[in-house]
Parts: C-alpha cells; structure tokens; sequence
C-alpha cells in the first residue's frame, strides 16, 4: 500500500509539472508577438536623432518590480526596450536583458551590482525603491551608466540619469474627458497607496475634472495594496453604488476594477499601459509611457561619453506620454477635440496643473 | 459625511459586497476547517487557490465553457490536495511547513502557467447574477442576497452541508474523531489515513473553487498572485469560527463587510489616512474575538501526525 | 555485503547521512526543477552553473548568500524558541517591519549620540519592537484565547499598513516630501550609525550577531530554567501546570522573543544593508519574505539553533543564486518560486526518512542491550511534529 501510495504521487506529482511545462513549450515566443501590437498604435514623435550602428551592440540591463506583463508599470518599460530593439535593428545592434519581479529592494540590488560588473553599458533601476541601492553602486562602477526612474534626483553622480512621468498631464486629459462624459457628475478612482506615481496621476486626475466641472464630484479609493484585485473590483463596485459613471484607477491591480466597470456600463480611464483589451466598450483612453523617448538619449549621450548627471522627463510634450483613445469607443468629436485641445494645452504650457 | 454611511444605498452596498468578498473565504475556509478537524493543518491554501483560479480562467477561456473551467479548478484543487495528503499523512511531515512549500509552487507555478499559456491578462465573461425569482424583487434584501452569481449562492449553501456532514453523519463522526483521538479512533476501525486523504483533498477541491470563484465568477480576470493573501485570511478565519461552519461564515462576514465599510468611508471623504482605514478588518477581527472570549477548544491532534504504536 | 551494511549502519556513519539528508532532498527537488527547465528550452546545466556562482561562486556571491542568510537565521532563532514552546509564530514578517520602524526611528532621532551607541540602542529598539509585535499576538493567546495564527497573520498585514502610513506620513524623507514623487521611504542613516562591514562587501556585522546569537538561544533553551519551562510547556502544558509552571507566561515569553528575534532581523536589514526604510506597500519588499523563510530555515536545522545557521546559509544561497540563474539564463522569476517551493517540500518530505532510521538506530540500541537512549534523539523525534 504505501509503495503505491508513493508511486501514485510520484506520477502525479511528474505529470503536473510535465503537462505545466510541456503545453508551455511551444509557446515561449508568445510575449514577444503579444507585444508587437502596440508598437504598430505608437505614433510617438521621435526626438533623439538615429543614432548611428555601433560595431558592438548597445547592452542595457533592466530590473524591474513586477512582471514584464503586468499592464501597468513594468511593461511600459519592457514594451519600451522592446521597440527600441526594432528600431535599432534588432539584437545585433541592441542588446537588453531583464530581471522582473524583484519587489524584494535588496534582492534588486544585488542584481543592480551583478548587471554592473558584467559591463552592461546602461543598467536600469526601473523603480523608486531602487534609488539608495543605486546611490551606494554607481560610484563603485564609474564606467558604466545607470538610469533610476521614477525620480527627478541623480544624487549628484556623473553616472545616474533619473527619469521620471509626469503622470499628472495625462491624468488631467483623463479627468477633463471624464467629467466631460459622466452624467451621473459622480467619478470614482481606485489607487494602490498613496505615494509616488499613483498619487501624482491622481491628483492629476481630480485637477483635470476641478477644471472642467467643478460641480463633478470625485470619489478616491487607495486599497493599500498593488496586488489585491479582489478588493480593487470591490472598491469599483463602491463607487458604482456610489453613483459613479465613469473611474479610472492606477497599477496592476486594477484589472479588478475595470471588469466591473464593464459591467456596470461605466466608463474607464486606463494608465500606464494602454488597458483597452481589457473591456473593449467602455475604456475611452490610456495614458501609455514611452518611455523610448528618454531611453534614446540616454543612449545617444552614453554614445557620446556622458554617463549621467541629468534628469530627464517624459510628458505630453515630448511624446514620452500619448494618450491613446481606444478605437473601439465611440467618442464623440466635440469630446476628441476638447481631450486633443486640452493635450495641446498641456504641451504647449497654456494649462498650467496645480496639485494639491 | 459620517450621516451619510447610515443611509440605505450605503448600508445595502455594504451588506451586497460583504456577502460577494466573502465567497472565496467561505470555500477555502470551510475546506480548510474539515482538514483541522481531523488534525491536518494546510497552509498552502492560499497556492491552491491560485492554481485553482488559473486552471479555472484558462479552461474557461479556451473552451467557452464556465463549468468546466470549475471543474478543472477542482481537479488542480484535488491533485493539490492528494499531494499534501501523501507528504503530510504517509511522510508525516511538519503540517506547517510543507503547507508553505506547496503555497511557494502553487505561487510560482500559476503564474509560470498563466506567463507560458497566455502572456498578457485577458478577461473572461464570468458567471452572471443569477435573480432568484421573487427574492430578488423584495427591495434592499432582493439585491443583497438574491441577485448573486451561482458560486455565490454555493458558498453559502456549503455552510449548511458543511455543518450537516461535520456533526449529523458517522463521516463527520469519523473526522472529528481522527482529529480529537486518532488512536482511539484507530483502534474503533476507522482508517486516520484514508479519513485524513479525504478531508485534505475535500480542502483542496474547495480552496480550487474559491480560486475559480474569484477569476471565473467575481473578477473574470487572472492575474499573477491575485490572490494576494487571501488564502492565509481564510486559514484564519478557520479560527475564528472555532473549527464551526457557523462560526467560520460569521468570521467571513464580519472581515467582508468591515472591509466593505472601509472602502465605503474613503468613498464617502471621511477624513482616515487611506492606510489606517485599510486597517480596519484586520484590527476588528482581533477586537471582536477578544471581546467574545470563547473558550473553544481546537481539534486536540491539530498538527500531529499519527503514528501506529507496534 | 553484510560488513558494508554494518558499516552503513554505524551511529556515527549513520547520523552524518542523517545531516545530510537535507541537501539530498534538495537536489532531487532541483532534479525535477531541471526537467521543468528542460520543458521552458534552457538548458538545465548551465542553469544550476549559474545558480551554484550566485551563491557560492566569487568571494562577493558568497557575500550574498550570508547577507541574506542573517535575517533567515535571526528570524529562524525566534522559530526555534516559539515552535519549541508549541507557538506558531507566523507573524515573522510584521514583527520584523515594527522591529526596523523602531530602529529606523531611534537612528534618525539621536543623531548628536556617539555611533556605536546609536546603533546599540537601534538594536536594543528594534529587539523590543520585535518583541511588542510578538507579545500581543502571545497576551492574546494566553489570556483571551485568541489563537496565534489569527492573530499573527492580521498582525502582519496591520504592520504593513502602518509602515505605509509612517513612510508617506510621518517618518518621510524631508527631501521626499518636498518633490512631488514623494518616494515612501524614510531618510538615509548617518554614515557612522551603519552596521561595520565585514569585508569590501555587503557581508556587515549582523551576521556575526546572528551566530553569537544562535549559542546564546542554544543556551537559553538547553541550559536555563527559563528555557527549560519554555521547552516543557511546549511539549506538555497539562504537565507543565501540574509541576507549578505558570503555562500562560510562558506562551507569552515564547511569542515575545520569538518577535524580538524577528525585530533584529528587521533592524539589523536596515542598518547593515538599506540604510533607511523603503516601502513599495507590500511587506516582501522590505523584508525579502525572511519573516517566512526564516521558519522554512529553522525547520531545515530541526529547530535546533546550531543547526539553524548552515540551514539558513543552504536557504540564503539558494534564494541568491535563484535570482543569479533568471539574470543568466533569463527564466520567469515564477519558476525561481515554484522551485523554492519544491525544495521546500522536498526536504521537509526526507524528514520522514531520518526518522525511520533514526528508530532504527534506538531498536537496535536497545537489542543490543546498550546504555539507554540519550534523551537528545527522542526530543528530535518529536520536532516533526
């Protein structure tokens, strides 16, 4: 009995793990392809010049929070690498590898260090918790350059860029677009917790609809996690019974949340990732990052011999953030036009943001 | 503001999505209660449930079908569960530990699946409200409790059964006497090891249900560790409800809707620091067991493996 | 054959295979991790290269692999005490972010004070803050009944929560709260308040402190009174409350310095390797999941403190060279999960083994007509459950 109990679990426990790996196989080139179509919706105006083919290709290291997936923060940055190896042409002229899912800071740093000795000619610390590891490291590896993003601070070092979004443009055209849509003038927001690039998108957000309606009032949920989807689809069901009509939301748990806004037939703002496949009917727009835009001259001056020392920025102006309107939503003309007016604005510095 | 959390939208809200967040709990937690009641403690609930909710979403996804991406939650549950079972009865390994080892595969391995299989989240047209005919006419009530979804309904429906097998049938009998003696029980004929097999694969059938009940019936969505440590809340809440299936509903409920009522008073603008509000279920569910000092004796072989004396 | 199975079957021969059970199990679990890694087409050998340079390969790997065995080990040390007195603690994770929010504070508050001083007193905080956060959940139990895995798993996510609200709110960097990221960390530590380095590494003082530690906790357990009631409560509270034991105290102190142990852990992570607190709203991300894994290590050194510290070092190196291998060979961090799981379950699975031969061993001491069983391998008996 208990030489076929184990013989029984020996094959189970095989046979999972074969059947997990085996349909998996096949499919290991399927992120790449996934990742193709937003190339073809970018219509990012290109800043830095073509940089010329180097002999050796370009190598950059990337070490990232969440998932190379996630629809939100760590994508945006993926999806980035991935169109600058395109434009470049290809792994020969362009070289990048990943580490994703290091929430753990110390962890990152390690990796931060690994990536550095190994001569990567640009490491990327795409995270706001990276930047006191990056502060002890760079000094330690005064040939190589690093990038700290979210963040306007080099520290002072010849080689750190910082890089930051300033996630409250888009989040403005977002609440101008809201209130301009929402009958029932109640909007819900659902937030991860309230610090960094969540809350500057929010506030953002709340300036546009001020701006636009002041009579729209707006609802703000931080559900004090970047990972519980069930309480973000819990918190979108409270501002639907709220009264709210329209919602946008900010990190990755928030695909929760815009299931339900389907449901109800309340409209939704994405960010960070263009979120339109999520609910084809009701997504009006994302704001997406691109962040290439700053990558491009990064490169372009480490090409140059400049390692670092600047801060760099993307925002509606520089095309390093787009509002993509999703297709598939039927917005009307007046609407487009205010959301484009208000972007020119933006870029323009005729709209001035005030955040609280 | 504060006036504003006792009128009725609020208070339906409230009770509406207390009864929905509860759901997984109920699953996981009733599931988990029938393995403590005959002395296996699973800490790997919270690795069923994510491999439950994947298998569910993928199979629901590809084949159109929402029963059988149930029914793939369950087998995943199942497999889970028979391997704790041998590692945990035949090996007689520490309960706890191998329950977190199991949490670290199912952890990894869902989403190792969900990045090969799918690569990018997707939705799912999940289970639809079912209106219960009538009842779901009655105002207030009808919408908090008579137009749910069918895994809802389930959960609710398992509590009685679940009290029924524990306390009315010999299996029950069985159960709570492997927990509470085994060697007695060993000695009266009843096999520790097939009621224990049992009860660890039923736990592992129901904590895949609650994964499916989540990415197939409440959220329609899969997403890497969406389960963020839900299951670990549910091995608690086994606690809470003294090993009872009443008592594991009322402990789902109060943490569901206390959770629902923080949502309600950051909607509402009442001036909490977002974080404290956050806090609230946790702080409430220790408050309210202090205050109800019960004096709830727990399974007595909880945890120890059985070893025949020959 | 029969000499070969006599010599096999030596006490001596006999106990070192026992200790080395667990990197068996190891092995075997990174063995069907290697036919995953078959399936995801990366080739399993370079992959185990890759993991074996993370951890053990440069004198900087090595490095790693002890800094991130210190939390395992301190945390694992509370284990020991808590699982010896029949508590489970699970609350690892929370009472090592209170232990570091103290620490951090009394870091940032007493910066006229001499360094060495600070960082003793940083210590000491954290320790007690530790030791708060596992007090509570150990009052709750003893005198109101409240069970320990409730209580320790809500504590956990209430520490995580009051971190957030320190590090946006009170306790932030004053350069943070001016820019508009608002990073949620607190400010860098003086230079002179940080842990020694050890080496031109990030190998710091906190692991010395773990090891001296890891005999005190072995005296404390096997050489005090203290220890001994905490140990005999565990093993039978009726017992114990018929020799005069006072039962609910010692519940308490269980849980307490099993906190208190998890708090340095907390400290000694922000003053030997962060230098301030940082959060990204999860506890993982501050902690490193040490708060679980540190049980994981003490149950791999049989809740013995000794063997706590190679088990911890096992843990940490593969915990490093996990990360190592998806860096080389670009494998889904998943997987690197999924894996640790394996070995987990593997080895607390080989248990079963070292138990087998373990009653082997006292059948034929006893045939043998021997001197009785020390009592040391009966108490080990018992730690498998």
């Amino acid at each position: 009995m208990k030489k076929f109990a184990w013989l029984l679990t020996l094959i189970v426990a095989l046979s999972m793990v074969l059947a997990a790996c085996g349909t998996a196989a096949p499919a290991t080139e399927a992120p790449v392809a996934a990742t193709e179509a937003p190339v073809a919706a970018t219509e990012a105006p290109v800043v830095a010049t073509e940089p010329p083919v180097p002999a050796e290709p370009f190598r950059v290291a990337v070490v990232m929070p969440s998932a190379i997936n996630d629809l939100a923060f760590s994508q945006s940055m993926y999806d980035a690498l991935v169109r600058i190896q395109e434009e470049m042409g290809g792994p020969e002229a362009f070289e990048f590898v990943y580490s994703e899912g290091m929430f753990v800071v110390d962890d990152a740093a390690a990796a931060i260090r690994d990536y550095a000795s190994q001569g990567y000619n640009l490491v990327i610390a795409h995270g706001s918790q990276y930047g006191s590891s990056l502060q002890e490291i760079a000094p330690d590896f005064p040939e190589t350059s690093f990038a700290w993003g979210t963040t306007a601070e080099t520290f002072g070092l010849p080689n750190i860029f910082a890089y930051e979004a300033a996630s409250q443009e888009g989040g403005y055209v977002n609440g101008v677009l809201a209130a301009t849509l929402s009958t029932s003038k109640v909007i819900g927001v659902v937030g991860p917790i309230e610090v960094g690039d969540a809350k500057l998108y929010v506030d953002g957000f709340k300036a546009g609809v001020a701006a636009t309606n002041p009579e729209v009032q707006v609802n703000v949920n931080y559900i004090g996690s970047f990972s519980d989807v069930a309480l973000a689809s819990e918190a979108a069901t409270t501002h639907i019974s709220a009264g709210a009509d329209a919602m946008t939301g900010t990190a990755q748990m928030v695909v929760g949340a815009i299931g339900k806004a389907e449901e109800a037939g309340a409209l939704w703002f994405g960010t960070q990732s263009n979120q339109s496949s999520l609910a084809p009917s009701i997504v009006v727009a994302s704001q997406v990052y691109h962040w290439e835009v700053v990558l491009k001259e990064m490169i372009a001056m480490i090409n140059e011999g400049e390692l670092g020392g600047v801060s760099f920025r993307i925002d509606l102006e520089n095309g390093g953030e787009v509002i993509e309107f999703n297709p598939e939503y039927a917005l009307s003309d007046d609407a487009k036009a205010l959301a484009e007016a208000t972007i020119k604005g933006i870029a323009d510095g005729t709209i001035t943001i005030t955040l609280p | 503001m504060i006036s504003e959390l006792f009128s009725v939208t609020v208070l339906i809200g409230i009770l509406a999505s207390g009864i929905r967040l509860a759901t997984p709990y109920l699953y996981a937690s009733i599931g988990e209660t029938f393995g403590q009641r005959s002395g296996v403690l699973n800490l790997g609930v919270e690795g069923q449930m994510l491999l439950g909710a994947f298998a569910a979403f993928f199979v629901a996804l590809t084949t159109g079908n929402l029963w059988f991406g149930v029914l793939a939650a369950m087998i995943v549950g199942a497999l889970m569960g028979l391997l704790m079972a041998f590692v945990t009865v035949n090996l007689h390994a520490q309960q706890g530990i191998s329950g977190i080892g199991f949490y670290l595969f199912g952890l990894g391995m869902s989403d190792l699946l969900f990045q090969k299989l799918m690569g990018t989240v997707e939705t799912v047209k999940g289970f639809p409200p079912l209106k219960i005919p009538f009842l779901s006419n009655i105002p207030g009530v009808g919408e908090i409790f008579f137009n749910q979804n069918i895994l809802v309904y389930g959960a609710y429906l398992l509590v009685p059964a679940a009290w029924f097998v524990l306390n009315k049938t010999t299996l029950g009998l069985k159960i709570r006497s492997v927990g509470e003696n085994p060697d007695a029980a060993d000695s009266l004929g009843v096999s520790v090891a097939r009621v224990r097999y049992f009860t660890i694969i039923l736990g592992g059938v129901l904590s895949g249900i609650a994964g499916a009940s989540l990415s197939i019936a409440l959220l329609n969505v899969f997403q890497q560790n969406m389960t963020s440590g839900l299951g670990f809340i549910a091995v608690a809440l086994v606690y809470f409800g003294g090993w009872r299936p009443w008592g594991v509903l009322g402990g789902a409920l109060l943490f569901s809707m206390v959770n629902s009522l923080q949502l309600w008073i950051q909607v509402l603008g009442i001036p909490i620091p977002s974080d404290i509000a956050v806090m609230m279920p946790y702080v409430l569910t220790i408050l309210v067991l202090v205050a109800t000092v019960s004096r709830v004796r727990a399974p007595t072989a909880l945890t120890r493996p059985f070893e025949r004396e020959d | 054959m029969p000499a070969m199975k006599k010599f096999f079957q030596s006490d001596g021969l006999s106990r070192l295979v026992d200790s080395l059970l667990p990197i068996f199990a190891t092995l075997a679990a990174l063995l069907l991790g290697a036919v995953m890694l078959f399936l995801l087409k990366v080739n399993p050998i370079e992959a185990y290269k890759a993991l074996w340079d993370g951890a053990f390969g440069s004198t900087n790997a090595f490095a790693e692999t002890l800094v991130k065995a210190t939390p395992l080990l301190l945390v694992g040390l509370g284990i020991c005490i808590s699982f010896r007195g029949d508590v489970i603690n699970i609350g690892g994770e929370g009472q090592m972010i209170i232990g570091a929010i103290l620490a951090t504070w009394v870091g940032l508050t007493f910066t006229g004070l001499p360094g060495w001083l600070v960082v003793t007193l940083s210590m000491i905080a954290g320790f007690l803050g530790g030791a708060i956060w596992g007090g509570i959940p150990g009052v709750l139990k003893a005198y109101f009944s409240v069970n320990e895995i409730l209580s320790t798993v809500m504590m956990n996510a209430i520490a995580v929560q009051l971190m957030n609200f320190l590090l946006r709110g009170p306790m932030i960097d004053p350069s943070q709260a001016e820019l508009s990221s608002k990073i949620p960390q607190t400010a860098r530590l003086l230079e002179i308040f940080r842990l020694p380095r050890l080496a031109p590494t990030r190998l710091h003082l906190g692991a010395l402190i773990a090891v001296a530690l890891a005999v005190l906790v072995y005296i404390l357990l096997w050489r005090t009174t203290l220890g001994y009631r905490i140990r005999a409560v565990g093993q039978n509270p009726h017992a114990s409350r018929y020799a005069g034991i006072k039962v609910q105290r010692y519940i308490v102190l269980a849980l307490l310095l099993s906190g208190a142990f998890s708090g340095l852990a907390g400290a000694t992570q922000v003053f030997g390797v962060n230098y301030r607190m940082i959060t990204d709203g999860s506890s993982s991300g501050f902690t490193g999941s040490a708060g679980f894994n540190g049980i994981v290590a003490a149950l791999f050194g049989q809740l013995h403190p000794i063997m706590t510290i190679p088990a911890s070092i096992l843990f940490g190196a593969l915990l490093v060279g996990a990360n190592k291998m998806q860096r080389v060979v670009q494998v889904p961090s998943a997987l690197v999960i999924a894996l640790n799981g394996l070995v987990v379950v593997f080895v607390v699975s080989i248990e079963f083994l070292r138990r087998r031969r373990q009653r082997r061993r006292l059948a034929a001491a006893k045939q043998n007509d021997e001197s009785p069983p020390s009592p040391e391998p009966l108490k080990q008996l018992e730690t498998g459950t």
